[in-house]
């Protein structure tokens, strides 16, 4: 809270499965604006730690505060509806719908809040919420592909798709579960061109990645997390020449 | 104006399931279905399972406990019919609305699990009911004998207008007696209804929510919806439907009976949405109206019934087959039921809805290459 | 005051022997291969008529008219020949008194069969499919083997009477060291309950102690892990299925002297024994078994005059109230993994 522009703080979490401490003594604080990437290897606890943000997982000590706003106890949809939304490794899409649905219904949870009881209103009439979906999919460059069924589309796509789910909403703060894990070096790109775009819009990002690619041409502000400890905090620059960092990654688990 | 209120496409399945509906009496009739009794059956079995669809085809959710709000339904019916007045309006009325507060109740307790769990919470609720049903509450439900009329109901609203009945008192409508085909019409007008109500709901904002919760839950919690009203919603609309089904049986034939709450009846709602099509707005109708169609053709056949109609064969092949055939007829239509169920989940989940969609897209494939090879000769 | 407490709590082991073991052969299947299996039920069923077709079998009979007597009705005497005394002699005799027991000789294989048919021949098509579909079908199988109980034996239950040399009460208070006939307990109930620990200990050993039952468990941690090891989980659960089967079909053998069977048993014991396992909590097995008995001895208090006096109808709720509350209670049950079947 030294700092005015934090928008995110994870403050002293402990998070223990047992008798394994999976994050322990996490403190972490994203500014308003960054792109923050949390790297590490295998097993370092970086989805825990999201998930503790996200209000998936209680943290066994330590709270996560977003805006003055303390989100442990919340549930997952009252975060959201603080402005925060969620990209997840595998995607988390509504398969059984079409893709065009898919990007609308988040944009009704923005407008209409956790639960509106509108029934007899018909899915046609609301052109608003259609012609916002259509452009946030022309952005992210779907549109050609609004009418398919979400489930037939490729795995890239699908991980786009629920990027333009994430965006519609306008988040204050973005998280990012490996966006690119599994994705074609091509596809890998133009998510990286995505991003980029919309980090121009200020939107603040928190990015678990495993492809260093990604996060250096994406972040800000590296986290390094290694057994379940933060062991590095920095821009790009200061993390790659960090001895400590190397160590873990090379005598890791690889 | 459609097009805000209601799509080209909507308006065409809506008008054309009204001309259906109301033409039953006619295009069943070569059926051997055309007689009242049996087409109310329809029309109230028809709401019933559109009603279940709303929870199980939209929302994902398997209530094996629905016939208890059909049960719940029928006695308030019957009990209006007792206490207040025969016209039909009033029991509706009441049914809905105490089939929506004893669903919002088990709905709101069943609810706060999910899967297999809410199944086995439903049946457990349902079986709840019909014991007591059974047992202790036999002031309410009379038991094993069932609820029925008599000449000494107070009737408080009919003895306040000085209304008076000879003979047996049958529910009316405005002073009408709903038997035969007004009773049909009846029950037809409120599966119009229901059928209409299913439509905007399935095509609103409303709807899609459920379809996504369906989809994935997880996904729609961290979009920013509390799933848990939604699902409750869909869950007091379907118990409401079934309230309303219970109490046009009532209407029709005045007389409540625990058995309705019984698990095998909430079991036949599923059959009747799977046999028709999870999650198709036609489909549940359709699944309603063939299952209590074989229901009345299949358990009036007996022996004498299947004797003629093996008779072309010899005697001992007649007889055998007489035999085997006389298991699935009569009582045995039960286990035909149980093997159409079967069949159906195993080959066809998508119910008939889907075998015609499946037929509809293999006459396109098979056209296009009928052409082409009649094409082909010419070179 | 002790005495009227503690023979209620007798009262209940029987009946909660019988839902610990159909829960128990509920959860192993669900456990092992993530089946819900609304059919379970039907297999108890199944097993129960076992019984039933052992015994007419066993007591088929030869009739011959003998012309040269007279019944005292006058009219020429029917001479009644049991078969199977006819061929063999007092031990036929024996066998036919002791056809329960017997027909649980010939009910392991059947059941076994009709376990493996089931499950190579329909369930094994739906692992992967939803949980709701998995409900429906096994829902379907549930309703053809009851309807084709009831048009092959007809709706009425048919009784089955036990062994003649069992048919008394022990007196197990006396057996405790207190006054006499104060504590008696029907023979039967008694060996029921023996029965089912027995059968209850042999699965639990069979899962302990044998490489296989290591290799199942093992698979109902982590299915794809123990896939990947080589080992054909398939087969092994085909042969749990059968095992569960067994174990229902041998339950409801046993259970005929004491309830005639008639072709809703099953599915009467099914819907109860549901509740028993998420009781329990799904997937576990000592959860299974212990709230069987739970529930079987709360039902028994239930039903006492007593507090029948004070909550009246509570006898027929007592379980379902029970189930509802712990499942808002405690979700997982009581000694269930959380998060099991969750979605």
């Amino acid at each position: 809270m030294a700092n005015s522009n934090v928008v995110l703080h994870v403050a002293d979490v402990h998070k223990r499965f047992g008798g394994l401490h999976a994050l322990a003594d996490i403190d972490l604080q994203v500014e308003e604006g960054q792109t923050h990437a949390i790297i590490g290897p295998n097993g370092a606890g970086k989805s825990t730690l999201l998930n503790v943000i996200i209000g998936k997982l209680a943290p066994t000590s330590g709270q996560v505060v977003f805006d003055g706003a303390i989100l442990t106890g919340r549930k997952p949809y009252q975060i959201n509806q603080l402005g925060i939304a969620r990209v997840f490794q595998t995607p988390e899409i509504f398969a059984d719908l079409s893709v065009l649905h898919n990007v609308m219904i988040p944009a009704f949870a923005k407008r209409d809040g956790t639960f509106t009881l509108n029934m007899l209103r018909s899915l046609d009439s609301e052109t608003g919420i259609r012609q916002e979906a259509e452009h946030m999919l022309e952005d992210v460059g779907m549109l050609n592909r609004k009418d398919m069924q979400a489930a037939s589309l490729s795995r890239g796509d699908k991980r786009r798709m629920e990027l333009a789910m994430c965006l519609i909403q306008h988040p204050r703060l973005l998280l990012l579960d490996e966006p690119t894990a599994g994705m074609s070096r091509h596809d890998t790109n133009t998510t990286i061109e995505l991003l980029k775009k919309i980090k121009s819009r200020g939107m603040t990002k928190v990015i678990i990645e495993h492809d260093m690619h990604v996060v250096f041409s994406l972040a800000d502000k590296i986290s390094v997390l290694a057994q379940g400890r933060i062991i590095a905090d920095g821009t790009p620059d200061e993390v790659r020449g960090n001895p400590k960092v190397q160590e873990a990654y090379l005598g890791g688990t690889h | 104006m459609p097009t805000t209120f209601m799509s080209r496409n909507d308006l065409l399945l809506f008008l054309g399931f009204t001309i259906v509906v109301l033409a039953m009496p006619i295009w069943l009739a070569p059926f051997g279905a055309g007689y009242p009794d049996l087409l109310q059956r329809f029309m109230i079995y028809g709401i019933f399972a559109v009603g279940f669809n709303i929870l199980f085809g939209l929302t994902g959710y398997l209530s094996f406990g629905h016939a208890a709000f059909f049960g719940v339904g029928s006695y308030t019916a019957v009990w209006s019919f007792k206490l207040l007045t025969l016209d039909a309006i009033p029991a509706m009325v009441f049914a809905v609305i105490v089939s929506a507060l004893f669903a919002l109740v088990i709905g709101f307790l069943c609810l706060r699990r999910s899967g297999i769990y809410f199944s086995i919470l439903t049946l457990a609720f349902a079986q709840m009911s019909y014991n007591l049903a059974y047992s202790v509450l036999t002031p309410i439900t009379n038991g094993e004998t069932g609820l029925q009329l008599t000449l000494n109901d107070p009737r408080v609203l009919d003895a306040a207008i000085g209304q008076t009945f000879v003979g047996q008192p049958v529910p009316t409508l405005f002073g009408q007696q709903l038997s035969g085909y007004a009773g049909f019409y009846f029950c037809a007008g409120f599966l119009i209804l229901a059928f209409f109500f299913a439509q905007r709901i399935t095509g609103s904002p409303f709807g899609m929510m459920l379809k996504s919760i369906k989809s994935n839950q997880t996904r729609m919690q961290f979009t920013g919806f509390n799933t848990r009203p939604y699902a409750l919603s869909a869950f007091v609309i379907s118990g409401m439907y079934a309230g309303l089904a219970g109490a046009l049986l009532a209407v029709t034939d005045p007389l409540a009976g625990a058995e309705r709450m019984q698990w095998t009846a909430s079991g036949e709602v599923v059959l009747m949405t799977i046999l028709g099509g999870v999650g198709t707005l036609v489909g549940p109708v359709i699944g309603a109206w063939i299952i209590k169609y074989f229901e009345n053709i299949l358990s009036a056949l007996n022996d004498n019934i299947l004797a003629r109609f093996w008779s072309f064969l010899p005697d001992g092949m007649a007889d055998f087959m007489v035999t085997v055939t006389s298991k699935f007829v009569g009582d045995g239509w039960h286990l035909t039921l149980g093997l159409l169920f079967v069949i159906i989940v195993i080959f066809l989940p998508g119910g008939i809805m889907e075998g015609v969609r499946r037929i509809a897209a293999a006459v396109r494939r098979s056209g296009t290459p009928a052409a082409k090879t009649q094409t082909q000769p010419a070179e | 005051m002790f005495e009227v407490i503690f023979l209620q709590f007798l009262n209940g082991l029987d009946k909660g022997a019988a839902y610990a073991l159909i829960a128990l052969g509920l959860t192993l299947v669900f456990g092992t291969l993530g089946v819900v299996n609304f059919a379970h039920g039907a297999l108890f069923m199944l097993g129960a008529f076992c019984a039933v077709t052992v015994r007419m079998f066993l007591t088929m009979e030869t009739v011959t008219i003998d012309p040269t007597k007279l019944s005292p009705w006058g009219s020429p005497l029917e001479v009644r020949e049991p078969l199977v005394q006819a061929w063999l002699g007092d031990f036929g005799a024996v066998l036919v008194n002791y056809s329960v027991p017997f027909s649980i000789l010939i009910t392991i294989p059947i059941m076994l069969l009709v376990g493996i048919a089931l499950e190579r021949g329909i369930i094994k098509h739906f692992y992967k499919r939803p949980h709701a579909e998995q409900i429906l079908v096994t829902f379907g199988l549930a309703i053809v083997a009851q309807e084709v109980i009831k048009s092959i034996f007809g709706p009425n239950p048919i009784p089955q009477p036990m062994p003649t040399d069992l048919r008394g009460a022990a007196d197990i208070g006396a057996f405790l060291g207190m006054q006499a006939n104060v504590i008696t307990y029907p023979l039967w109930r008694l060996i029921y309950f023996v029965f089912s620990a027995v059968v209850i200990a042999g699965v639990f050993a069979f899962l302990q102690f044998t490489t296989f039952g290591m290799v199942v468990r093992a698979g109902m941690a982590d299915r794809e892990t123990v896939g990947l090891l080589g080992i054909n989980i398939d087969r092994r659960f085909t042969v749990m299925f059968g095992l569960a089967a067994v174990v229902a079909g041998m339950a409801g053998v046993m259970y005929t002297p004491l309830l005639p069977p008639n072709y809703h048993l099953g599915m009467d014991f099914l819907v109860l024994s549901f509740v028993v396992v998420v009781v329990g909590g799904m997937g576990s097995l000592p959860g299974a078994v212990a709230a069987g008995f739970l529930l079987g001895i709360l039902q028994s208090f239930a039903s006492m005059t007593q507090v029948k006096a004070i909550v009246p109808g509570i006898d027929q709720i007592i379980i379902y109230l029970v189930a509802v509350v712990i499942l808002l209670v405690r979700p997982r049950g009581l000694l269930g993994r959380r998060g099991v079947m969750e979605s």
